[in-house]
């Protein structure tokens, strides 16, 4: 088996901990949590961090999904099987679970976290199009304090987000609002891969109209493609198999998928209107609690 | 560096360099060859062991990040020399050839039944799910499935038993 | 819900002979005591590490290795030049080429040997590797075999005197060429197709790897190695290596999976053994995922173009063309008389008037290889080609692809069959067999379903396969593997106690000849199979073979020990009738003892007739003490197992992603040792039937760039993408084996991916026009074919 280069290694006992070792150590320092996008990359010799800083321990700090009145807050290091169990999430944001039941595998379930997914920024990860749709904000810390940002913002390009050297990522935040429903629909080689493509889509409705709406896609862009026509185009209307087909179009065009060996950009561009419609039709059905 | 891992319930101490991944510390163990690695890549599961009683790709851990959490292998599945419903499922059920595959999906099983003992009986495509995460190249999966429905009925009859 | 009455209990049913009897194997693997390669620790042990070329084809310029020499605990760094002082910087291919051990003058595939480092442990070894500068002048690389002939094609085998262009094998023919043309010019439709068999991997789960530990002071070289033919292997490290053959023990261990994988000779193996011998301390090898993908041997790359014609309903005629990339050594595996293995079987399952096959291989900058994964020499890709013409040809003709096939088949009473191709197919029933999975299927049915889903725009496709093919080579007088026969031998030695050992030269790698062949000799002698010993994987222990690989185990091992227990059974009767004080003609057999015709009460149970024949008594005239035989078996023919298969896909019509709802497989393999174990064999074959339908294969860009180097992109069926198989049988005894078995392995990974691909056209042809897609049928190829684009060729 491939193994890593040596480097020095850490265990976090708290966040103030891991910020002052971040502000140590600089860019030559990496956390480590379910560590299954860093260690195989480590072991390819793709990434050779001098310092790796567990963060493992530091799960009651980190690791939570909490239901206040109008916020849930998911902590950073929760793991993806958590995500998909929670029946918080599932009543509120169906779009986890949805996506969980494809991200990797049940054994891998139980170690990756959202923080590790939502900093790798693959593009074709998913729950990184789950919490754009949704409008969520992610909690970065260090020893400046905390700020707070939004997905536009947090995902710069490729494998690139907002969290710089000597920052940590604390904590995902989703508002809640009454009539939302959500879904996520994804498209694979087999299961367990990375997808072809992927889209979340989540409507708010108030007496039939749709109050609000988000589509985030996965894998046709060089990050996660939000797209904020369909938003403006689903806004104010009724649901319909034709507004979610025009909102589909839009998808299909805003999105700019590459070729590669997962398939030719045209029909990855194909299954962005496609998915984005299916995800459509459910997200809406499930707002008016219309299915499961 | 120094660390003590708990492997089937006892201390292994040992000096190793951070970088040592877990499925090597488990390996270098005497008597702990059980637990097998087939990729580089996190993808194929014949590392599967259960850290806290959940299943556990143990190549792409490393050896010191499982400091203070109980490691659980193949080798602990047979108490006093009675096997484990699931290895008489496998056994029963020809649900190995080669047998590199089989520790993996002997603890995945494992698990699963931990998870869902006294639930609703087993589905197939729950089955095929909590092994999905594993690859096996010689048996199709069909004889495993039998195998591990056949553990968890064993098992279920056994409480009903008590 | 389970009670204690209707639980279901361990079965006791322990049969002696034949029958489903659970693996006496299991015992250790189910404890996670396996023995396998990465298991064994040898004292003073160092490990091996390949440092391999990034380049697809590249002279190399230098090479300084002085900073990983520089590593503490690296305790030596080989090049070709080191080899090249020993004799070893090249090795014989089984195909009579040769291949670079080492890369000396050039690199010509990605993943190619270039430097052996070893150190005290494997982390730091491939630290060293990393520290190794290796100075490469790129060439334009070869990756289209198609173009590998072409005038400006870079010349790869400069290395080979008179070399001149990328040729590896000249062109192969099999049939009639002017009796082809005429089946043709006479028939009433013809369909043309160009057909891919793309390059794919066995992929075993275990990787390839060996320990070397070579004795100084007493000239032994000790091998472990999980290899599917551990006697060729020390025939040939013995010419290679220069040392003698009795010196040298292979011992296999628990092998985990071989696939045809571990077949060949790898250049890591020559470099651990040379490494040991000039260390004198045993030298660990052992390649990653990576590295197996990348350099080891490939299944497939078969570039087709075939016409089928048929005439009133019947098929008459096949022509097939065949570009095969070999990759930038010849090292595939097959008799020597038959350089493109058995391809030639594409004449199939029918009775035509004529047949013409040529192949050509040719040299390209990729992995080496290409008799591997379960392929029967060829047949896989034979199989593949004459199962999808004739689907292809059904469609054209507008009939059920089962009735063309009925219409077609060879009768039974056909047989022995000689076909156009020159084989000699002895038994058959097809049509019974094709009706048998028809009924497991309820074709009927299906094809009512699929009206009606396609009705509402649903998208469900029925695929049929039908194939035969030749396996357990081979007779002697017709197949040789480097002038080695493909005879097999089994010793048998019942002791004193009435136990037995076994030794055979087949050589499992999970297929439980442990138990198999235990059924063996208890069925001819009525030992029970707990107390015989099969032993196997130890060069030293087992008579002479050629291994495990073509479903030859039981054809040809399995023949030997039927032989040998039926020696040994002749022997006792001797003796018996001996103990008996009567003649031998006066006595019966009945598993387990002989007993004196008419007076079934005197007898000799073979428990005491072993005790005899090692006591003091006297022996019968001429017969020396001790009860055991010996054999090696030639096989007078290839047997021929054959099969039905039916697969049912459903396509999303709007993603393209194509499920696997059934698989219907029915084999006849002639007699079953083992129904278990058969059906067994059936479902992991079918599961790699679906991965190379579906996902599996190995592609590279312009540059010679392998693109699947992992499991991320090399992508293996879960659980999930199979479906619950459903098996049926049917029993046509082999007229010339012993036991009238034929051997199964290969069947399945043979029969399957064309009924999976015929199925997903058969989805498509109506709604969207499709008549052809190759493999892998991802979703992305499956749009792009319902989008009415072909895919270009490669």
């Amino acid at each position: 088996m491939q193994t890593p280069a040596p480097f020095e290694y850490e265990r976090a006992t708290s966040v103030e901990g891991v910020i002052a070792s971040l502000q140590r150590l600089g860019s030559e320092a990496r956390v480590i949590a379910g560590g299954h996008s860093l260690l195989p990359m480590m072991k390819l010799r793709l990434a050779n961090p001098e310092h790796l800083i567990d963060i493992n321990d530091l799960e009651p700090e980190l690791g939570y999904i909490r239901e206040l009145a109008d916020e849930i807050r998911i902590g950073a290091l929760t793991r993806h099987a958590a995500l998909m169990e929670s029946a918080t999430l599932a009543e509120h944001f169906p779009a986890f679970r949805d996506a969980e039941a494809v991200i990797a595998d049940p054994v891998v379930r139980n170690r990756g976290t959202i923080g590790g997914s939502l900093c790798q920024a693959d593009a074709a990860e998913d729950l990184s199009a789950v919490c754009t749709a949704l409008g969520a904000q992610v909690v970065i810390r260090n020893a400046e304090g905390e700020r707070v940002v939004g997905m536009d913002d947090f995902h710069i390009g490729p494998y690139m987000t907002a969290v710089g050297d000597g920052d940590l990522l604390t904590e995902v935040r989703l508002s809640l609002r009454p009539g939302g429903g959500s879904a996520h629909e994804k498209v694979e080689r087999r299961a367990g891969d990375w997808a072809i493509a992927a889209a979340t889509a989540a409507v708010w409705i108030d007496g039939g109209t749709i109050t609000d709406a988000g589509i985030a896609l996965s894998a046709v862009g060089p990050t996660t493609v939000h797209l904020p026509r369909a938003t403006e185009l689903l806004r104010g209307a009724t649901p319909s198999d034709e507004l979610f087909a025009q909102a589909g179009e839009i998808a299909a065009a805003d999105c700019s998928p590459v070729s590669d060996s997962r398939g030719p950009a045209d029909y990855k561009r194909h299954l962005a209107g496609v998915l984005t419609e299916r995800a459509l039709r459910r997200a809406s059905a499930r707002a008016l609690k219309q299915e499961a | 560096m120094h660390v003590t891992i708990t492997i089937n319930g006892q201390p292994v101490s040992r000096e190793i360099e951070p970088r040592l991944l877990l499925v090597h510390f488990i390996r270098d163990t005497p008597g702990l060859t059980g637990t097998h690695w087939g990729c580089d890549t996190s993808n194929c599961g014949a590392c599967v062991v259960l850290m806290d009683g959940k299943p556990l790709k143990s190549c792409t851990m490393l050896a010191v990040m499982a400091e203070g959490h109980e490691i659980r292998t193949v080798e602990s599945l047979e108490r006093d020399g009675v096997l484990d419903p699931i290895q008489e499922g496998f056994h029963e059920l020809h649900a190995l050839h080669c047998g590199f595959c089989t520790p993996g999906m002997l603890m995945t099983g494992r698990a699963l039944l931990d998870e869902r003992a006294g639930q609703t009986p087993l589905s197939e495509a729950e089955i095929r799910t909590a092994i999905s995460g594993a690859i096996c190249r010689c048996t199709g999966y069909k004889n495993i499935v039998a195998a591990i429905q056949w553990a968890a009925e064993h098992e279920a009859a056994q409480r009903q038993e008590v | 819900m389970a009670t204690v009455e209707n639980l279901p209990s361990p079965s006791t049913e322990r049969p002696i002979g034949f029958g489903r009897l659970k693996r006496k194997e299991d015992a250790r693997f189910i404890r996670g005591q396996g023995n396998y390669l990465d298991d064994i620790r040898l004292p003073g042990m160092v490990h091996g590490v390949i440092l391999r070329s990034p380049y697809a084809h590249a002279k190399i310029v230098s090479i300084d290795t002085s900073a990983a020499l520089a590593l503490p605990g690296v305790a030596a760094v080989i090049t070709a030049k080191d080899l090249e002082t020993l004799g070893l910087a090249w090795m014989p291919t089984i195909s009579y080429d040769t291949q670079a051990v080492l890369a000396g003058d050039k690199v010509r595939f990605q993943g190619q040997e270039v430097a052996f480092v070893i150190a005290t442990d494997e982390y730091i070894a491939r630290d060293a590797t990393a520290l190794i500068d290796v100075e490469y002048e790129p060439l334009p690389a070869v990756v289209n075999a198609r173009k590998a002939l072409d005038d400006d094609a870079p010349l790869i085998r400069d290395d080979k005197d008179g070399q001149v262009d990328n040729l590896a094998s000249p062109t192969w023919e099999a049939g009639d060429a002017a009796a082809t043309d005429t089946a043709f010019a006479e028939a009433d439709t013809i369909v043309t197709r160009d057909i891919i068999y793309p390059r794919c991997h066995p992929a075993p789960l275990e990787t390839c790897g060996m320990i070397a530990d070579f004795n100084p002071e007493t000239g032994q070289l000790d091998i472990y190695n999980g290899n599917q033919a551990p006697n060729a292997h020390r025939t040939v490290y013995a010419h290679v290596a220069g040392l003698a053959e009795h010196m040298i023990r292979i011992r296999c261990g628990d092998i985990g999976g071989g696939f045809g994988n571990k077949v060949p000779v790898y250049p890591g193996y020559v470099c651990a053994i040379a490494a040991s011998i000039v260390a004198g301390v045993p030298v660990k090898w052992i390649e990653d995922r990576s590295e197996n993908l990348m350099s080891t041997g490939f299944a497939r790359d078969y570039i087709m173009h075939s016409d089928i014609c048929a005439k009133d309903g019947k098929i008459t005629g096949l022509r097939v063309d065949v570009i095969a990339d070999h990759g930038a050594f010849d090292s595939t595996a097959q008799p020597t008389k038959f350089p493109a293995g058995f391809f030639h079987i594409c004449c199939g399952s029918y009775d035509l008037e004529a047949a013409h096959v040529r192949v050509k291989a040719v040299y390209t900058n990729k992995a080496p290889g290409g008799v591997a994964y379960r392929c029967s020499f060829r047949i896989t890709e034979a199989v593949y080609l004459v199962e999808r013409m004739v689907s292809a040809l059904a469609t054209e003709m507008g009939v059920d692809p089962i009735d063309l096939r009925m219409n077609s088949f060879i009768a039974p009473e056909q047989f022995p069959y000689v076909t156009t191709t020159g084989w000699t197919y002895d038994s058959g029933n097809y049509a019974e067999t094709m009706k048998v999975a028809m009924d497991i299927a309820g074709y009927e049915d299906l094809r009512r379903e699929q009206a009606e889903k396609r009705a509402r725009g649903e998208l469900m496709g029925i695929g049929v396969s039908f194939f035969t093919e030749g396996v357990g080579a081979g007779p002697r007088k017709h197949m040789d593997i480097l002038g080695l026969s493909m005879n097999d031998g089994a010793d048998l030695r019942v002791h004193p106690s009435g136990k037995a050992v076994v030794s055979i030269s087949a050589q499992t790698q999970g297929q439980g000849h442990e138990t198999t062949f235990a059924q063996i000799v208890a069925e001819e002698l009525g030992i029970p199979p707990e107390d015989v010993e099969v032993r196997h994987g130890d060069t030293d222990r087992t008579p002479y073979g050629l291994g495990t690989y073509g479903s030859r185990s039981t054809p040809v091992s399995g023949a030997a020990v039927a032989v040998v227990s039926r020696k040994v059974r002749d022997r006792a009767r001797l003796i018996a009738a001996q103990m008996l004080e009567t003649s031998p003609e006066d006595l019966a057999w009945e598993k387990g003892r002989w007993y004196v015709k008419g007076d079934p009460e005197q007898d000799a149970l073979i428990e005491d007739i072993s005790v005899y024949a090692y006591s003091g008594q006297p022996m019968p005239e001429g017969m020396e003490g001790g009860l055991d035989a010996q054999v090696i078996y030639d096989p007078p023919n290839l047997t021929y197992p054959y099969g039905a298969y039916i697969a049912v896909v459903d396509i999303d019509p709007d993603t393209a992603h194509v499920k696997v709802r059934r698989f219907i497989a029915v084999d006849d393999c002639g007699v079953r040792i083992n129904p278990m174990i058969v059906d067994g064999q059936i479902h992991g074959g079918l599961a790699e039937g679906i991965g190379i339908a579906l996902m599996e294969v190995i592609t590279f860009d312009e540059e010679g760039n392998c693109l699947n180097g992992s499991f991320m992109d090399y992508l293996i069926p879960t659980a999930l993408e199979c479906p619950d198989f459903e098996l049926g049988e049917t029993v046509t005894p082999c007229p010339h084996h012993p036991l009238g078995a034929k051997g199964v392995g290969e069947s399945p990974n043979v029969g399957s991916p064309p009924a999976i691909v015929s199925a997903i056209i058969d989805a498509l042809h109506e709604t969207h026009g499709v008549d052809h897609i190759d493999m892998p049928c991802t979703p992305a190829r499956v749009w792009a074919a319902m989008q009415g684009r072909p895919e270009p060729p490669q």
